[in-house]
């Protein structure tokens, strides 16, 4: 469990960022449903909840998550079940039970780029853009790319409307647990970004064409999965999850293909 | 630190510690049926509605309780004398531990899902564990109070 010495609710997103570069042991807090799980003795917790970055919203080109929304609000959004097949809903669906969904943070799960996130796997297959405080406005492939989590607080996720189709799957040993893999596609006019996450590491996208693979499924699978690295940890062996890889892809390409 | 915070309609204050949570407040302000079990956001044995939704107490930083109306068992007594009567109708309350949690998680479901199908239901509550039970009387015990008007 996490100690915090003091609390500080933050009356600007300058002022949050501030004091989180002003000492290492500076943090903010999320839904803080991770925090405590660590043992981290924190200086000044940096609390954004009266900033009113909880928010999902649209303008004409795209859909924007706030850092502070819970992933029940993901899970429920008439936004975020409308659009891109409701992958985005659905890819939160499965973490643990909806008490928990309702403190757990959007924000807090890409800045802290968590190899096993559901929903960082469903943001990565769409045209996804993450904005940092200080960093400014970077593709989510760069910002998971770049090894370090950056001191910085990440302020909005935006998804670009492009009218994407798509389709997330993921793989669980049990209810309720994290996942073993999971996959999300996404098909513009036979432009594919394929998305595998839990691998156990970070998720990662290679982008293929119907042309290059003659329209192929088997093709586009094995395209793409021998460009993936897997590896094992206590849920699954590497090869294990190049299996699964392959079957959920499958289930995905398919489920657009059905579309 | 001192905070008020609205617990069943009424305003208390109670006295934290900084990043102490709602759990932990709750308890000191006598709300025992607020139970603590995993800690880790597992189990949801501690869970309250907040502003009627059901959400771990655990996980909640007690601050941001403030301005919300925060529902224990005890602020929901008309639903939970309804349920209490199918659930020990079906044999599903055995050692009790999990009831509280589990009990405003069913109330809070009936709110918000009209006509729910089973699998609607057992999505719904998966965050509630038992040891106890298997789950098959919890489940019959929702069904029928979900049908009680
Ligand atoms: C019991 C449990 C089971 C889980 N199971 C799953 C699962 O099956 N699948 C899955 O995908 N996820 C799972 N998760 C993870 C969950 O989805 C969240 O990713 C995680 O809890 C972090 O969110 P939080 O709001 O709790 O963050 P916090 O604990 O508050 O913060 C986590 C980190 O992010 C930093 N941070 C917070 N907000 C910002 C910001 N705006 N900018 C920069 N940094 C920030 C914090 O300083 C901290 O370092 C689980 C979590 C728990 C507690
Ligand atoms: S005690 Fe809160 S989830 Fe288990
Ligand atoms: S009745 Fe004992 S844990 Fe549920």
């Amino acid at each position: 469990m996490f100690t915090i010495k003091q609390h500080l609710m933050a009356q600007s997103i300058e002022e949050g960022y501030e004091t989180l570069v002003k000492n290492r042991n500076n943090v903010i807090l999320g839904g803080t449903g991770f925090l405590k799980l660590g043992n981290k003795n924190i200086n000044i917790g940096i609390d954004l909840s009266d900033l009113d970055l909880d928010y999902i919203r649209e303008d004409e080109n795209n859909i924007e998550i706030g850092p502070m929304t819970t992933f029940r609000s993901v899970e429920t959004n008439k936004l975020l079940r409308e659009n891109f097949d409701g992958i985005i809903a659905k890819s939160v669906e499965e973490i643990v039970g909806i008490q928990l969904r309702s403190v757990i943070t959007a924000g807090a799960t890409v800045a802290s780029k968590y190899g096993f996130s559901d929903f960082i796997t469903a943001l990565l297959s769409l045209n996804t853009q993450v904005e940092l405080y200080k960093g400014g406005i970077i593709s989510l492939d760069e910002y998971l790319a770049e090894e370090k989590i950056p001191r910085d607080i990440l302020v909005r996720i935006i998804i670009k409307k492009d009218g994407k189709r798509a389709a997330f799957k993921t793989m669980r040993n049990s209810k309720s647990d994290y996942a073993v893999l999971n996959c999300a596609v996404s098909d513009l006019d036979g432009e594919y970004r394929v998305a595998v996450g839990a691998r156990p590491g970070r998720a990662v996208v290679k982008t293929i064409s119907n042309e290059e693979v003659n329209n192929k499924i088997d093709e586009k699978i094995e395209a793409v999965v021998n460009e993936m690295k897997f590896g094992k940890n206590m849920r699954a062996s590497g090869e294990y999850r190049e299996m699964i890889a392959k079957v959920l892809i499958r289930r995905c390409l398919e489920e657009l293909e059905s579309k | 630190m001192e905070i008020k915070l609205k617990i069943n309609g009424i305003n208390k204050e109670v006295t934290i510690k900084e990043g102490e949570y709602l759990q932990s407040a709750l308890k000191k302000l006598g709300f025992l049926n607020v139970r603590k079990g995993c800690e880790t956001g597992s189990c949801g044995l501690c869970t309250v509605l907040l502003d009627g939704k059901p959400t771990l107490s655990c996980s909640t930083l007690a601050v941001r309780g403030i301005g919300k109306d925060i529902t224990t068992l005890e602020g929901e007594s008309v639903e939970v004398a309804k349920f209490a009567e199918v659930l020990t109708g079906e044999g599903a309350d055995q050692c009790g531990y999990c009831s509280p949690g589990f009990t405003l998680t069913v109330i809070a479901m009936k709110r918000e899902l009209e006509s729910p199908t089973i699998d609607e239901i057992k999505h719904y509550l998966t965050g509630n564990l038992c040891r106890c039970t298997g789950y098959m009387g919890q489940l019959r015990a929702v069904k029928k109070y979900m049908e009680v008007k």
